[in-house]
């Protein structure tokens, strides 16, 4: 990287430009798990954020002094101890909560987010950089969520947060909601729709097709 | 024994890491653009996988579950809280050794997979694997059968997915959808494919 990029521009990048779900591929696993309901969704999104931002300010901090080959193990366990910490503040406040989220707290450990922002980022720019990169990344990734959370809350199950804002057939209501939303796969499709429509906003981020097309062409004899 | 095995089967079929738990995402999309590489990597992570779970089963029955440090004379103390940290350092210490052994003698593959070795470490589906056998309290021989079973699991979702993509270079896809947008909508109808696998009693 040539030229130091600004603290404005890596918090605002992410976010549309650079969307770690969306364009880098990173950390998809729980966007799938925990969007069932908008709930669990927020609470992801800010663990993760806070996580994504503390593991980088601590590893820009000390990344001259980690030798190289054993990197990684420094990473995890800065991050490890972070999500330990994340962890056991949601079984003391919001029991309930930790035990819907289940084995995915443990897994922002893996969120290929924070270690991909930690290797990618914060092993090269000074920390405050980093942290607002960080942040940056975690405000992208809980956009995706957040709005997979709400519509397949709000078309799965009729209800937002757990307040019912379509009134359900079952209960009287007018609406009939669609059983797949809170499935997994639905989210695959959703993402996909959403990457789709991103793309059309945003032209730059198309991949371009690794075969053209030739027009069918009827060969002599056939 | 055919405890045994129908837990394999499970692992492999009914609890698909990839296609019904949705773990290991990240490298899943980003590897499996040709077979030969997924194949690698699903092979990498099957071997790294019934490595760690049973390496991580003896380190939690030993040493961090609730009275495991009574050889010790501690029979109170209660370790558990450390299971993640504990969790992670094994996996990346053993993802690291294998780096060094796959960059010395295997260089192809080790070039092939470029960043995504030291992402094995951060991929969910080794990390879940121990959460899973932590909190399903599976023993020593189990564990190494499931390590097994969710390895491959993952492996055959991975070359699956690679074969539907090498032949989906010659189709027409929609300007947006090329690459990860389709790639997405082909693992959704995926898991649906597999979710039909969850009514198999056993």
């Amino acid at each position: 990287m040539a030229k130091q990029p600004t603290a404005r521009e890596v918090l605002i990048d992410p976010i549309f430009n650079n969307n770690p779900i969306a364009l880098q591929i990173l950390g998809i696993c729980s966007a799938l798990a925990v969007t069932s309901n908008l709930n669990t969704a927020l609470v992801m999104a800010i663990a993760l954020t806070l996580v994504t931002a503390f593991s980088n300010l601590f590893i820009a901090m000390i990344r001259n002094q980690i030798p190289s080959s054993i990197r990684m193990i420094v990473q995890m366990v800065i991050i490890a101890s972070l999500v330990i910490v994340v962890d056991q503040v949601l079984r003391a406040y919001a029991f309930s909560l930790a035990k819907q989220l289940s084995v995915f707290v443990g897994l922002i450990i893996t969120n290929c987010i924070v270690m991909g922002r930690a290797e990618a980022f914060a092993m090269q720019n000074p920390p405050m950089l980093s942290f607002w990169d960080g942040i940056g990344n975690g405000l992208g990734y809980s956009l995706m969520l957040i709005a997979l959370g709400v519509i397949r809350e709000l078309f799965g199950a009729g209800k937002l947060m757990g307040v019912e804002i379509l009134p359900l057939v079952k209960d009287g209501g007018w609406y009939d909601p669609n059983g797949l939303l809170l499935l997994p796969p639905s989210a695959f499709f959703l993402i996909g729709l959403f990457i789709w429509g991103l793309r059309i906003w945003k032209k730059d981020q198309t991949e371009p097709a690794t075969f053209k097309l030739a027009p069918q062409v009827r060969e002599e004899g056939e | 024994m055919e405890h045994l095995l129908s837990l394999f089967i499970r692992a492999v079929f009914i609890e698909n890491m990839a296609l019904a738990f949705f773990l290991g995402m990240c490298s899943f999309i980003a590897i499996s653009k040709k077979i030969e590489t997924a194949i690698g990597l699903g092979i990498a992570v099957i071997v790294v996988q019934t490595i760690t779970l049973p390496a991580n089963n003896l380190v939690y029955t030993y040493l961090l579950r609730d009275g495991a440090l009574a050889w010790a004379g501690l029979p109170n103390v209660d370790l558990s809280y450390l299971s993640f940290l504990t969790f992670i350092g094994v996996i990346a210490a053993i993802v690291q050794i294998l780096e060094m052994l796959l960059d010395k003698y295997v260089p192809a593959l080790y070039n092939a997979l470029g960043i995504f070795l030291p992402l094995i470490t951060v991929n969910c589906v080794i990390m879940a694997g121990s959460l899973f056998m932590q909190e399903r309290d599976y023993n020593f021989s189990e564990s190494v059968v499931y390590g097994v079973g969710s390895g491959a699991s993952w492996a055959l979702a991975i070359a699956l997915l690679a074969g539907i993509r090498e032949k989906l270079k010659y189709s027409n896809v929609p300007d947006g959808l090329q690459g990860l947008g389709i790639t997405f909508i082909i693992i959704g109808l995926m898991s649906l494919g597999f979710m039909s696998f969850s009514g198999v009693q056993l």
